[in-house]
């Protein structure tokens, strides 16, 4: 786990060859991006089937102009350019649709955890159709019996000749329906301790023996899906890393995930403005305006409050990407991101409750009012302090692994698994 | 701190480390308890020696910085001085000494830059709130109260933001001039003195206006911006000493016989005071480079970092004294040196609510 700097190895930068200046690259975005990439959405973006495939189309777009991977190494199809020059990416697209869906998951940690851990054929087979918007990816780690206890994984892989037999049940795996590919860890040893008994697989999703039912969250959204496999045949050219090996993929995988969710993952490009409903400082001066609270003291205090968390998440973000790079701060400091920016999306949540009033809990029938998006929203905001790591688990890593304070008591540790006490759901 | 430094600004931290340590450190603090100056006259013109006065002021003016902005140098002594609670006139002489050297005229330089950047002299910088200025032969008759005005009373100089008819001015003031009334006050921090100024009919002449007559507003808001840069970058150097206190403490102590580190329950409250240092650390440095580079959102940046940092700066003092127990809340023991010099910062050039209604007033317009 101390060789956990993102940034690292895998992202560009020193690739040998002529780099194209950073200010050529802005150039020709300048005069790329307005004939070929629609403007912004209005409000926060729904994930509807048309959504996807729309995205797949701009991330095609991206791809056909030259855009494609910034700092994904040549090799793979990308671009193989620095840090520089995905920043400039975000500011000349800044205001235009992007095809941000595929930014998290599927760049961000999949595609990432693939090129540090997957083979050159599997890098070769799946990053450059990422990049064409041909594969969009997800991670199946949850399970129905325990969400923090990754490596307590019970959805088993059982060695038959060539391949493996996946049987067992995954959840909490956002936009799997519309998926193509996951990473999925599974149990390949039960005779030694957990850790050391998990393999981390490429799953095809949509193939027989493989069943995703979507969830239905609080906010109304069915984004979160859960996956039952029977009997699910996995090549063996399909493991990522060694088998038996998944622990160390994983945690690669996890290490990305904190950074990605933070907003800092390098393989990501472009910022939507109006990802997350009252993530929107224009809404919220909207909403603010129409109330007529745009003298009320309290008011602005939480307005500024959304706005003064927003600047220092940009701050702390850039803060923890240097110190990663940099080599100063481990991997687990993405655990910092995390932590913040759910703390953030718990607190504007409230936020925008607070400030939408009793629009936030009755609206005109015709209309789907900013006050509404807010209240449906707050019913669901525990869900940025669960996904990804819950806040008490966040916790953990920053007080162990980057503090260096004692871990917790285990009882399944040095225990071979099949020996481990399990709670009443099997 | 700034994680990317310089070879020559990683030799500048630690040469003023080292200076503090061993010319003041927390002893001697306590020792300048009573000290009507709070500081040590001798210490603070070495401290100068070591380029602390003259790192905003331009080379032709006796200054030079380290680094292309001198702001960004500057920073990094202020979070030293955090983390010893350092004595010294380092906002106040550096806010002055800028302010001359980017707008003062040839004979302001000439009469009063030597003697604060050799630290023989100290000016003080009287706030961003004007007094009020009645036109008189180019010049002004002053009159108006400042408070609380830090150095006040060991300033040579004063600098004055004037309000006259809708326009605003600067004028530097000896602090002797005739009817200007200086009051030391107490104050919260062992070291650090305040003073109330105030000016009954004070009148100074046209050659005391520094920059261009009336013009003064963007001026005074940079003063501002960098009073408050400095206080964040102090107050981001005690937190980080005073979190590396506790969890070193928390690993020494034990009870029930483990150590306290290894609880949960303190556990998890450190990683949360672990996430707040990053982040306090993260919106003072983007604060630095913002006015550094004078961007277009300098404003907002500084304002978001104090809005920010005042009040989760004493309260996470507040927490690291809740774990250390009892000793905690002794006069013996430094936290409260820490916390005293937190709270002053997060109380003076406008509170946390304060800058958190510029950011809203850069969003919703000002208040009616």
């Amino acid at each position: 786990m101390s060789s956990d700097v993102v940034g690292s190895q895998g992202p560009g930068g020193s690739e040998p060859g002529p780099v194209e200046p950073v200010e050529e690259f802005r150039a020709r975005l300048r005069a790329w991006v307005p004939g070929n990439l629609p403007p912004e959405p209005e409000g926060a973006i729904k994930r509807t089937d048309e959504r996807w495939a729309h995205e797949r189309v701009l991330q095609r777009r991206l791809w056909d102009g030259g855009f494609a991977g910034i700092r994904v190494p040549k090799e793979y199809g990308g671009l193989g350019l620095t840090e520089a020059h995905r920043r400039a990416f975000d500011e000349e697209t800044a205001g235009y649709d992007l095809p941000f869906s595929f930014n998290v998951p599927t760049l961000g940690i999949l595609a990432a955890t693939l090129l540090d851990a997957g083979t050159h054929e599997q890098k070769l087979r799946h990053i450059p159709a990422i990049l064409k918007g041909e594969e969009l990816w997800v991670q199946f780690l949850s399970e129905p019996s325990g969400g923090s206890d990754l490596a307590g994984c019970l959805t088993r892989a059982d060695r038959d000749g060539d391949v493996f037999v996946l049987n067992g049940s995954k959840i909490w795996s956002s936009g799997a329906y519309s998926a193509d590919y996951a990473m999925c860890l599974a149990r390949t040893n039960w005779d030694v301790p957990k850790h050391r008994g998990l393999t981390m697989f490429i799953v095809e999703i949509h193939q027989p023996g493989v069943t995703v039912e979507q969830i239905r969250q609080t906010d109304g959204s069915t984004e979160f899906c859960q996956e039952f496999f029977d009997d699910v045949p996995i090549p063996v050219s399909d493991v990522v890393g060694e088998v038996d090996d998944g622990w160390s993929v994983a945690n690669r995988l996890l290490v990305h995930e904190r950074m990605a969710v933070g907003g800092g993952s390098p393989y990501t490009a472009g910022r939507n403005s109006k990802h997350e409903v009252g993530d929107d400082e224009a809404e919220l001066v909207g909403l603010i305006r129409s109330r007529g609270l745009e003298h009320d003291r309290h008011a602005r205090q939480l307005l500024a409050e959304v706005s003064v968390r927003s600047m220092v998440r940009n701050a702390l973000v850039e803060r923890v990407t240097t110190g990663l790079a940099r080599g100063v701060m481990p991997g687990a400091a993405g655990s910092l991101i995390k932590l913040y920016g759910a703390e953030t999306t718990v607190r504007r949540a409230e936020i925008g409750l607070e400030l939408a009033g009793d629009g936030a809990v009755a609206w005109p029938a015709d209309g789907d009012t900013a006050a509404a998006r807010l209240g449906r929203h707050s019913l669901g905001r525990q869900g940025a302090a669960l996904g990804g790591g819950s806040n008490e688990i966040q916790r953990n890593i920053i007080s162990e692994r980057l503090l260096g304070m004692p871990r917790e008591a285990a009882a399944d540790r040095d225990v071979p698994y099949r020996d481990v006490p399990r709670g009443g759901r099997r | 701190m700034e994680l990317e430094l310089t070879d020559e600004q990683a030799f500048f931290v630690e040469t003023s480390r080292r200076f503090l340590e061993t010319e003041c450190g927390i002893a001697a603090v306590r020792d300048l308890e009573s000290d009507p100056a709070g500081y040590d006259p001798k210490v603070w013109a070495q401290a100068a020696q070591l380029g602390w006065t003259s790192l905003l002021v331009p080379e032709a003016d006796g200054g030079g910085s380290l680094s292309e902005h001198g702001l960004l140098d500057l920073v990094l002594v202020a979070e030293e001085m955090g983390r010893l609670v350092a004595p010294g006139p380092l906002g106040p002489v550096n806010v002055v000494a800028g302010a001359l050297g980017r707008v003062g005229s040839p004979q302001q330089k000439a009469d009063v830059l030597p003697g604060l950047l050799a630290g023989e002299r100290v000016a003080a910088w009287c706030g961003a709130r004007p007094v009020a200025g009645r036109p008189h032969g180019g010049g002004f008759v002053l009159s108006g109260t400042c408070s609380p005005v830090e150095a006040g009373a060991q300033a040579d100089h004063l600098l004055v933001a004037v309000e006259h008819g809708g326009a605003c001015s600067q004028v530097l003031v000896p602090a002797g001039a005739p009817g200007v009334t200086v009051t030391p006050m107490s104050g919260l921090d062992l070291v650090r003195r305040f003073a109330e100024v105030r000016f009954d009919d004070v009148a100074v002449a046209a050659d005391a206006v520094v920059g261009p007559v009336g013009d003064a507003a963007a001026e005074v808001e940079h003063a501002l911006r960098v009073a408050c840069t400095l206080q964040c970058a102090e107050t981001t150097g005690i937190l980080d000493k005073v979190f590396t206190m506790t969890v070193e403490y928390l690993g020494d102590r034990y009870s029930f016989g483990r150590p306290l580190a290894s609880y949960q329950a303190l556990k998890h409250r450190v990683a949360d005071d672990k996430v707040v240092l990053e982040a306090c650390h993260a919106i003072a440095t983007a604060a630095a480079r913002a006015v550094a580079a004078a961007r277009p959102d300098a404003g907002d940046v500084v304002s978001a970092a104090k809005a920010w940092i005042g009040p989760r700066a004493t309260e996470m003092i507040q927490d690291c004294i809740q774990l250390h127990g009892g000793i905690g809340v002794t006069w013996e023991h430094d936290l409260h040196l820490y916390l005293r010099r937190a709270t002053v910062n997060r109380a003076t050039h406008g509170s946390p609510e304060d800058h958190a209604e510029r950011v809203a007033a850069s969003k919703l317009g000002a208040t009616a």
